[in-house]
């Protein structure tokens, strides 16, 4: 469904972020991209829905193609319409907007404006809360109630994929739970294929089929979302646990003592 | 007790005729957070394009309002296109700016075009008085009251309810989240700055009627500046009532205290206002959840 070839990324015409990053997205699934900070995991997804351009970015090497189609460099609009929508970082709900007017304009690019009645019913069907909320300013929502609306707003559009990234950002433990299975959920009920960035490699893994961990710009290590988990480097750098499987306090992590066997 | 009824309605005329322009600077700042300062000078050149069309092309009235219109369109569309769209994603500081700019232009261009001397205006909305009570208020005054109230609603519906409106809100919130809509926000830009060089055209058409054609127009665009941020930049009522409380002022202070300090006491009123309730009285308060 999704291909990314060998993509390149420059922000500001110098600084290089992504260098030559290849992965795909198969239809139907869920695929979990991982990587620590800096990795490059935003700039993908920007790359993917064509919002680097307000930041100064630019896919110069490589393709990005959808449905076989080539998106790279693109314009956002063209690409929401295409049917790929990106759940941004930190929400980003409108704030003086209310719930519904928030909702309306996640529906923005739809041509059936007679189905968004019925699409709306459906978020408040995933999203109990937000139909308590409809008429309220979004600003004025918990965090957690932000992401379920920005997520429902992605719903409104339709999209045959979807980029989340990292849902899980500054919520409560037993939130970010609720959160994940609603993402499960849509991807089984809507039959959206869903791109997930997280931090959070645990939760990520335990609803994804497929992985990618990501480092300086590269993907370093794939596979399914079993063989991740299953994995001593990954168990070590991104589970947080020792090879014998028990947890480990930060004061024991010696860094030094284990490499990332995949850096050479 | 005949004077404050006759201050009153002028008062209240007065400050439709301001809310009318204000809605014009609510519009783009409400899609983009721009001030714009050029608003004063579309009004002229609104205004001319009217005269233009009128006594140089001798046109009938109505014909020639619309004609006005659509060049007003066109105006809004093409500035949009060629001074803001090179900006979009600059610094805000920056797009203020740019209209500064572009208002030094527009004067420019009407200058080079019919000359600096105002120019007395056709008689196309009827000036003659007609008494209220014991008052007398000019026909015009009260076409343009009703004018006002009729782009108040049909901006409020817009903002509201359409597609379109709800985008703009979007945009004015978070230019990059609306953009992760789909929302295009080249096209919502260009769709504000035609609504605004439009309502600027018939609010300069209406000035122009009752003070005649000439660059003094364009100050009353700074005038009404304390009207919008004293109703809120962002508020299609705020820049009714603001106008309204302005034009109310306006009339009272010259009417009891004395002309002249009547083009003082709103800027006296702005200060007061903006230190209680800084995003002005109907404005979006900034939301912080802590």
């Amino acid at each position: 469904m999704l291909q990314l070839n060998n993509v390149e990324v420059i922000y500001n015409d110098v600084i290089l972020v992504l260098k030559g990053l290849s992965m795909e997205v198969k239809q139907g699934q869920i695929v979990a991209l991982l990587g620590a900070n800096g990795a490059g995991k935003s700039t993908t997804l920007k790359a993917i829905s064509g919002l680097l351009k307000p930041d100064d970015g630019e896919v110069t090497d490589g393709s990005i193609l959808f449905m076989g189609q080539p998106i790279h460099n693109k314009d956002a609009e063209d690409i929401v319409r295409a049917g790929i929508f990106q759940v941004m970082e930190g929400r980003r709900v409108f704030e003086h907007l209310t719930v519904e007017e928030n909702l309306q304009a996640g529906a923005y690019t739809r041509r059936d404006r007679r189905n968004i009645a019925r699409d709306m019913e459906r978020v408040y069907d995933y999203f109990p809360r937000m139909a308590q909320r409809r008429h309220q300013q979004a600003g004025f929502l918990s965090g957690g109630e932000q992401q379920m609306l920005a997520i429902g707003r992605a719903l409104m559009a339709r999209p045959k994929l979807m980029l989340l990234d990292e849902p899980s950002l500054g919520l409560a433990p037993l939130l970010v739970r609720e959160i994940f299975d609603i993402i499960k959920r849509i991807n089984a009920e809507e039959g959206t294929t869903i791109l997930l960035v997280e931090q959070n490699a645990t939760l990520a893994l335990g609803i994804a089929d497929y992985g990618y961990i990501m480092e300086n710009g590269r993907v370093v290590l794939e596979g399914t979302a079993e063989q991740l988990a299953n994995n001593e480097d990954v168990k070590e750098f991104y589970l947080g646990l020792t090879e014998v499987g028990k947890r480990k306090s930060y004061r024991e992590v010696k860094h030094y003592k284990r490499r990332k066997r995949w850096l050479s | 007790m005949d004077k404050f009824l006759q201050l009153t309605i002028t008062g209240l005329t007065t400050g439709m005729v301001y809310a009318l322009i204000a809605l014009g600077f609510v519009i783009i700042y409400k899609s983009s957070d721009v001030i714009n300062f050029a608003q004063g000078e579309l009004m002229v050149v609104g205004a001319y394009l009217l005269y233009a069309f009128i006594v140089q092309f001798g046109l009938p009235a109505s014909l020639a309002m619309a004609a006005t219109l659509g060049v007003a369109v066109l105006l809004g569309v093409t500035i949009e296109r060629l001074v803001l769209r090179p900006m979009i994603g600059e610094p805000i500081i920056s797009l203020i700016m740019v209209t500064i700019g572009l208002s030094s232009v527009l004067k420019g261009m009407v200058n080079a075009i019919w000359g600096p001397v105002p120019r007395p205006f056709p008689e196309f909305i009827p000036r003659a008085n007609v008494a209220i009570g014991p008052a007398v208020v000019p026909a015009d005054r009260l076409i343009a009251i009703a004018i006002a109230l009729f782009f108040l609603v049909l901006f409020t519906l817009f903002f509201r309810f359409t597609r379109e409106g709800i985008a703009m809100r979007a945009i004015a919130d978070d230019q990059q989240a609306a953009l992760s809509m789909g929302i295009s926000v080249k096209r919502v830009f260009a769709v504000a700055w035609a609504i605004a060089a439009v309502s600027a055209a018939v609010a300069g058409a209406i000035v122009a009627n009752i003070i005649g054609v000439g660059g003094e127009i364009a100050g009353l665009g700074l005038r009404v500046f304390p009207v919008v941020i004293l109703g809120g930049l962002d508020s299609v009522p705020g820049a009714v009532i603001g106008g309204l409380i302005i034009g109310l002022l306006e009339a009272y202070t010259g009417g009891y205290i004395g002309e002249g300090l009547n083009l003082i006491i709103p800027f006296i009123v702005l200060l007061l206002v903006l230190m209680v309730r800084p995003y002005g009285l109907f404005g979006k308060v900034i939301i912080e959840r802590v």
